[in-house]
């Protein structure tokens, strides 16, 4: 084979990589276009008139979570099920958006934490890699970590908003999760990054059941309110 | 949430206590995602060591190959060559071991180094050979191993057409393109050792091939990826002082004594350095 032909064969493989990712890039704006909606409705609970409409909020995102399970249908036609985390760059941001989402719903609804299962149910997609497109683990803990930073808000607004309950609940949660986090050995990568902003959350969080608890207006949740 | 403001905060302190005693339900999710974590930052580690393995294994490939153009026996060079290379090639085994059932690119940043070094190495002692290219199917046709049977239960997720002893490893094009992009640095010390040693007639082979290169380079341009850019700046210096030594034999070669061409040619390839730039 000649140089010449050798470098032709190449560039037709290079170029055909690149049609893939330009129509990846393209689903991916849908996707994140949706993602934006849903933070949308979801923003509006740190409303104080929003505080009454959670569930008819977290409905309504859960109906705008079947356009997202939809368009990742068509990301998944988009390329080779094995070559995902030769793409994976592509999607990761959106999906950890969309896993922060989902946990963010299921947290409103029930206050637990989601688990991965179950945000990959909301997303149409896998939990192992061999079973196809899939949620990666440390995408998934990214968007727990998001909905951290989320929860210290909803911490603050819902204080302005009059409940002065939900904290002592959040913070339980948050110490909960910080506890889960301590357990990971976390190398020193995005992850890692993001884990670190999780202490001001708790701390934020903290300082919200500590105002509430000197004034006694979480006197009926006070048995072990203040950590 | 008006329902669960009277009774659900304290059973709910109540099992933050218990979390404590880490039977919590999140506590038990982190633990298998730990496992998972650690799992994979493992084997991540594991394939960066044999990358590095192979890396240095090739390079000295590299080294031992430049001594061809100052020995009058070649082939025992070459032989200790392939040698060299059949080990580093078990190491690209132990890669495609790790890799079985995985997903080659969530590990690709660990070792594509190594195998760009392999790629340059290999080509390098295919050019000395045959004075050409070695192709991407060549390399890839060199890379199958066959397993030992013991771990043959196992099953194989990588190769199964072949039926489980046998494993592959693919060079991706971009790795390929990366190697050979590095090659073009070899030939041109290459170029400049053998002009030392008053051989007129490789650095003359080694400008047309690497104008090709340059060309197949040229052709490909911002299509590959960010590297392949940072690369072509190189080659073009790296074809400029081969043609530069070219020139300079063509011209000055016929006037000069062969015993001082090579204090000739290096005073001028010092001279010309500074205006590399231009190029």
């Amino acid at each position: 084979m000649s140089v010449t032909e050798m470098f032709s064969y190449i560039q037709g493989f290079l170029s055909a990589d690149q049609d893939v990712r330009e129509d990846i890039r393209k689903v991916v704006q849908t996707l994140e276009q949706t993602a934006r909606e849903i933070l949308t409705v979801l923003q509006s609970v740190h409303q104080p008139s929003g505080f009454k409409e959670i569930p008819s909020k977290c409905a309504k995102a859960r109906e705008l979570f079947c356009t997202v399970r939809s368009q990742l249908g068509d990301l998944k036609t988009k390329f080779p099920v094995e070559q995902y985390y030769r793409f994976h760059e592509h999607w990761r941001f959106v999906l950890q958006r969309l896993a922060f989402l989902s946990a963010f719903v299921v947290y409103l609804e029930t206050e637990t934490l989601v688990v991965r299962e179950e945000v990959a149910k909301i997303l149409g997609i896998e939990v192992v890699r061999e079973k196809g497109f899939h949620l990666d683990v440390e995408d998934y803990l990214a968007g727990v970590l998001i909905m951290a930073s989320e929860l210290s808000r909803l911490a603050v607004n819902s204080v302005t908003a009059g409940d002065y309950t939900r904290p002592l609940r959040i913070s339980n949660f948050i110490n909960e999760l910080d506890s889960g986090f301590r357990l990971l050995n976390l190398k020193n990568d995005p992850l890692r990054k993001r884990y670190d902003g999780l202490k001001y959350d708790v701390k934020k969080i903290e300082e919200v059941v500590y105002d509430l608890s000197i004034r006694g207006l979480a006197k009926e949740a006070e048995a072990g309110g203040e950590k | 949430m008006n329902r669960r403001e009277g009774e659900g905060c304290p059973r709910r302190n109540a099992d933050a206590v218990q979390d404590a005693n880490s039977s919590s339900p999140v506590i038990a999710a982190f633990k298998v995602f730990q496992q998972e974590l650690d799992t994979k930052h493992d084997k991540h580690e594991r394939l960066v060591k044999i990358s590095r393995d192979v890396t240095i294994e090739s390079k000295r490939t590299i080294f031992l190959l430049h001594r061809v153009t100052s020995v009058p026996n070649a082939d025992d060079i070459l032989k200790e060559a392939d040698v060299k290379l059949d080990a580093v090639r078990q190491k690209i085994g132990q890669i495609a071991e790790e890799l079985r059932g995985e997903d080659i690119f969530q590990f690709h940043r660990a070792f594509t180094a190594g195998i760009q070094e392999y790629v340059e190495a290999v080509s390098f002692l295919h050019y000395i050979r045959h004075r050409s290219l070695i192709s991407l199917e060549e390399i890839n046709a060199s890379l199958v191993f066959m397993r030992p049977e013991k771990v043959d239960d196992k099953g194989s997720a990588e190769a199964p057409q072949a039926g489980g002893p046998v494993l592959t490893f693919q060079v991706t094009p971009s790795d390929y393109l990366l190697g050979v992009a590095d090659l073009t640095g070899e030939l041109m010390r290459m170029c400049i050792s053998s002009v030392g040693n008053g051989d007129i007639d490789t650095p003359f082979q080694l400008s047309q091939f690497l104008r090709q290169i340059h060309d197949g380079f040229s052709y490909i341009g911002n299509t590959g990826p960010y590297e392949v850019s940072k690369k072509l700046h190189t080659l073009r210096q790296s074809l400029g002082k081969v043609e530069d030594a070219c020139y300079a034999l063509r011209v000055r070669g016929s006037e000069i004594p062969k015993h001082m061409l090579a204090d000739v040619f290096s005073s001028r390839t010092a001279h010309l350095d500074p205006e590399e730039g231009v190029v």
